[in-house]
């Protein structure tokens, strides 16, 4: 059997196996901790043998458009990036959900395990027919965890939720995939590009512009509604799918379309491109500014999330070497630290119960570790140094000076002074100012939630230390 | 050997001798065993004359061996086949279905009477696909039209006599319209063979009798096949009939429809005289793209499933509709892999209301809260046919919407390819209104009822998977309409 099938078969097999457990947690969320670490050795093992297939066909649903599963240098930093980060946030949500007296777990675990399988099977895809099943399938899986809680509030976002992503996806994303195959004959993934040159550009930008606005899993505005509305999900959600694999899935398609379908030079001469790169500068920058009016902290920390995904978006669009780079290590990094912050929120909500940032005045001297790690945290995905977000940004930054795009250089660093203030102001209210009234005395969160967080604020720091490592892995992927 | 011979005639004979056959036995449980064995036997030899066609090229049959143009003619091509697999296939899955659902919907005395009419109208639909002859499509639309009305009109609800009715009405103006149509053709032609009439039209095609005859046999199979705005006896009828008879009709009866337009449009006319001189193209396109987004609209306001899905029916068609419309090769691959297509995933969705039907007593939205408690894999079932209707890529209906999508782009369409997406976008608020109130709401207290029985979640099932089967593995229908839409678009299929 293909090698490459089990990434997506282990969580798979995970979600089938769970339902019969049901009645005993402990053994339930013992089979989804050591099926994630089962997946990570079994991505980690396979991505580092040099003998890793090259290709696997799982079927042929349309006569030259097979599914397809060919794994690259960003579908493997993807694969492996949310491979690493299942068992831990599994470690998390088992805190988090006995902590929170969360009902319905198993369905919870079981739609958690689908929606990994889908994304590594994404992560693999080799042509767009595939990556667009499997996008499809992500919204569809996530939709229950979304209206986890199962609340007229809860329904309301699942309705926005699946509203947004699948109109866009079926109006434009479909649209732009079917056209592709009717002009190109193929939709494989293939560096440099698969459309002829006799293509006039008002095509081309059309298709890009298609494709932009078909993936509304990245979150450019006007597309980002969903984001903030499915914050409502129980927090190991919101923390890994709705900073990492959802959203990263987004980005992803992107950075495949820009790289393996149109091919990054034809995009840096297309206006579109810079069209887009724009919006992506407006929406960092305007979703830094209302993150920075957002209370609760998860609505802020999602505002956050689509900034940082218009970095990469802004990245890919440019198509240098530089900034694909960029983008595509910026797709990692914020992974880890985003990932932290949700889980220092959701320590802090199981801590004290409190969501909103104008209530945590002084309680950094009684959950000092969660509040400290959500400074690293920060630290990271502001990019300051010594922490990985640094080399994203840099390389970003180096994209838009290359091409001399001096108004997204600003727009990027204005957007960090605001990430500063916007992330920065918990911590200081935590620590700094005195409580407001006379708090009870809290205890920190339990340790499986500490741990999770500190391995990957722990990755934040080690990414920093491995620049070149990086930079190599997603030269590979070409660029301008 | 020599019964394979004569598998053009079996398919009709079985269903259509069985009929009596029932009334004679007059046992409820026995006229169900016989429906169902017929149907199951006809099926089998719709299987054997798919295989005997693709290997030995189109089959005529000569009625009592009286040679064309005289005797009758049946002919057997590629699209006739695949027509017969559709019609007694689906007819047998819903039949295993029946037993239970027909006892508690129909009135003991009647059950008889009800197995021998669907009977029939299972015989006059086979009977229309195998004609070589357009008065012979006739007779057996007839006896399967006349067969639905008296099948809608034993429905629970007394509001089915009404909606039989009305279908009756329209159904007869339609009927007239074709034979009316018909009678010009022979008129001009002297024959009623589809093979001479094809030979003999093109001759006539600016005489002013000749086109009168086309518009009034289109007009008419437009009335059959609820074509938009010809659609207003369908709601009705597929609401109030009995469960099994929404679940056949929905999923063979207008797609028999669609066949004789295919037919007459692209074999006995040609597509050069129908889609190109004649402007019915930009009618169809018209008329599909209003039916898409405004059934589908009204479609999102029903509060009865089984009108739900009515009306996306009517969406449905007019995808078909345009699909034909635009009139080159791969426009009529769409149309013939969602006739297959939406067959299953109608037929699924039926099927699913009617265990509801059977377990809740309604298939109102609200009696549908919280079925996954009670009822899951009928829950499931609805949902991956909802998929499939919606079109997610992984099951049957995308293989359709994507064929359709890309045949409007090859001719640089692509308003209507938008038009055709929007209408997926309603399918999903539609369809969504359905999950969620079945996934997602809490039951009403007092309800407990348990998973229908066996026998009715077996086609059930069958039909959900192969939702997903052709969603995945598309060798045998999309090698099908391709090799059948080239018979249509080179005129040579009869």
């Amino acid at each position: 059997m293909n090698p490459l099938i089990w990434l997506p078969l282990t969580p798979l097999l995970v979600a089938l196996t769970l339902p019969l457990c049901s009645r005993w947690p402990n053994l339930r969320e013992g089979i989804t901790l050591l099926g994630g670490l089962g997946l990570f050795l079994l991505s980690l093992t396979q991505y580092l043998s040099a003998e890793i297939p090259s290709e696997l066909i799982l079927a042929t649903p349309l006569p030259g458009y097979p599914l397809l599963f060919r794994p690259e240098p960003l579908g493997i930093a993807f694969s492996l990036l949310v491979s690493f980060l299942w068992p831990i946030t599994s470690l998390y949500a088992v805190g988090y959900m006995r902590g929170h007296k969360e009902k319905n777990q198993t369905r919870f675990y079981v739609f958690f395990a689908l929606s990994i399988a889908v994304t590594q099977a994404i992560a693999l895809s080799g042509n767009m027919l595939t990556l667009f099943l499997f996008y499809e399938l992500l919204t569809l899986m996530t939709y229950p965890l979304v209206t986890h809680s199962g609340s007229e509030e809860a329904k309301k976002a699942g309705r926005t939720y699946l509203g947004i992503l699948m109109s866009t996806s079926i109006m434009f994303l479909l649209l732009a995939t079917v056209w592709s195959a009717q002009l190109a004959g193929t939709l494989e993934f293939t560096p440099g590009g698969i459309f002829p040159d006799t293509l006039t550009s008002l095509t081309l930008n059309t298709l890009l512009l298609l494709f932009v606005f078909g993936t509304a899993k990245a979150a450019l505005m006007p597309f980002h509604g969903w984001l903030p509305q499915a914050m409502v999900a129980p927090v190991p959600v919101s923390a890994l799918l709705h900073a990492v694999a959802v959203v990263k899935a987004g980005v992803f398609t992107l950075l495949k379309v820009v790289i393996y379908l149109f091919g990054s030079d034809l995009v840096a001469g297309l206006s579109a491109a810079e069209f887009v790169a724009y919006l992506a500068g407006f929406t960092l920058v305007t979703a830094s500014l209302i993150a920075l009016r957002k209370d609760n902290i998860k609505a802020r920390l999602a505002y956050s999330t689509i900034g940082q995904l218009s970095y990469i978006i802004l990245g890919t669009m440019i198509a240098t070497h530089s900034s694909v780079v960029g983008s595509s290590m910026h797709m990692v990094t914020h992974a880890f630290g985003k990932i932290t912050l949700f889980f220092c929120a959701g320590a802090i909500l199981l801590a004290t119960h409190k969501t909103k940032v104008s209530e945590l005045d002084g309680c950094g001297k009684q959950i000092p570790v969660t509040i400290g790690l959500f400074t690293l945290a920060a630290l990271s995905t502001i990019g300051l140094p010594p922490f990985a977000g640094m080399w994203s940004k840099w390389w970003l930054l180096q994209g838009t000076v290359e091409t001399e795009h001096y108004l997204l250089t600003a727009a990027l660093l204005l957007s960090s002074i605001l990430n500063l203030a916007y992330l920065m102001e918990i911590p200081l209210r935590a620590f700094l100012k005195p409580a407001q009234t006379a708090t009870p005395v809290y205890q920190e969160a339990p340790l499986l939630n500490r741990t999770a967080a500190t391995v990957t604020t722990a990755l934040c720091i080690i990414l920093f230390l491995l620049p070149e490592q990086l930079f190599q892995h997603f030269s590979m992927l070409g660029g301008g | 050997m020599s019964l394979s011979l004569h598998l053009p005639v079996l398919v009709i004979l079985l269903p259509l001798m069985a009929s009596p056959l029932c009334i004679l036995i007059d046992r409820a449980r026995a006229s169900w065993l016989i429906t169902l064995i017929a149907s199951l036997l006809s099926f089998y030899c719709s299987v054997l004359l798919l295989q005997q066609v693709q290997i030995t090229g189109t089959i005529s049959y000569e009625l009592g061996g009286w040679q064309p143009p005289w005797g009758i003619e049946y002919r057997i091509d590629l699209l006739s086949a695949f027509m017969l697999i559709l019609v007694t296939g689906l007819a047998t899955l819903v039949l295993l279905f029946a037993r239970y659902s027909v006892e508690q919907e129909i009135s003991k005395l009647r059950i008889v009477p009800f197995y021998a009419t669907l009977l029939l109208a299972i015989a006059g639909l086979t009977g229309i696909c195998v004609s070589g002859d357009v008065f012979n499509v006739f007779v057996f639309l007839e006896i399967s039209s006349i067969a639905s009305y008296t099948l809608i009109s034993m429905g629970r609800d007394r509001r089915a006599l009404n909606a039989a009715f009305k279908y009756l009405v329209m159904g007869t103006i339609g009927a007239t319209f074709i034979l009316i149509g018909i009678g010009f053709l022979y008129m001009h032609t002297g024959t009623l063979n589809m093979q001479d009439l094809a030979g003999r039209l093109p001759a006539l095609y600016d005489n002013r009798t000749i086109r009168a005859g086309f518009a009034f046999i289109t007009v008419g199979i437009g009335l059959k096949l609820a074509l938009f705005p010809l659609h207003l006896w369908l709601p009705n009828a597929y609401t109030y009939a009995p469960s099994v008879v929404s679940a056949l009709l929905a999923a063979t009866a207008t797609k028999v429809a669609v066949y004789m337009l295919l037919r007459f449009l692209l074999n006995i006319f040609s597509l050069d005289f129908s889609l190109d001189a004649m402007p019915l193209d930009l009618i169809l396109i018209a008329l599909g793209s209003t039916a898409i987004i405004s059934a589908s609209l009204v479609a999102i306001f029903q509060v009865n499933l089984k009108r739900l899905l009515a009306y996306s029916s009517v969406a449905q068609l007019g995808y078909i509709a345009l699909a034909i419309g635009l009139a080159n090769h791969s426009g009529l691959t769409a149309a013939m892999l969602h006739i297959f297509n939406h067959a299953l995933m109608k037929g699924a969705l039926f099927l699913s209301l009617g265990a509801m039907v059977y377990k809740l007593g309604d298939a109102e939205l609200h009696s549908s809260q919280g079925l996954i408690r009670h009822m899951p894999l009928t829950s499931v079932s609805i949902l991956v046919g909802g998929l499939s209707l919606i079109g997610i890529p992984g099951t049957a209906g995308f293989i359709s919407k994507w064929y359709m999508i890309q045949a409007t782009l090859e001719l640089g369409l692509w308003p209507l390819a938008l038009i055709i997406l929007a209408g997926s976008v309603l399918a999903v608020i539609y369809i969504w209104k359905i999950v969620e109130s079945i996934f997602f709401q809490s039951p009403p207290s007092t309800v407990a009822v348990h998973e229908a029985p066996v026998s009715m979640i077996v086609p059930m099932a069958i039909l959900a998977a192969a939702n997903i089967y052709f969603g995945l593995n598309t060798h045998l229908t999309v090698d099908l309409a391709d090799s059948a839409s080239t018979l249509l678009v080179m005129g040579g299929g009869q």
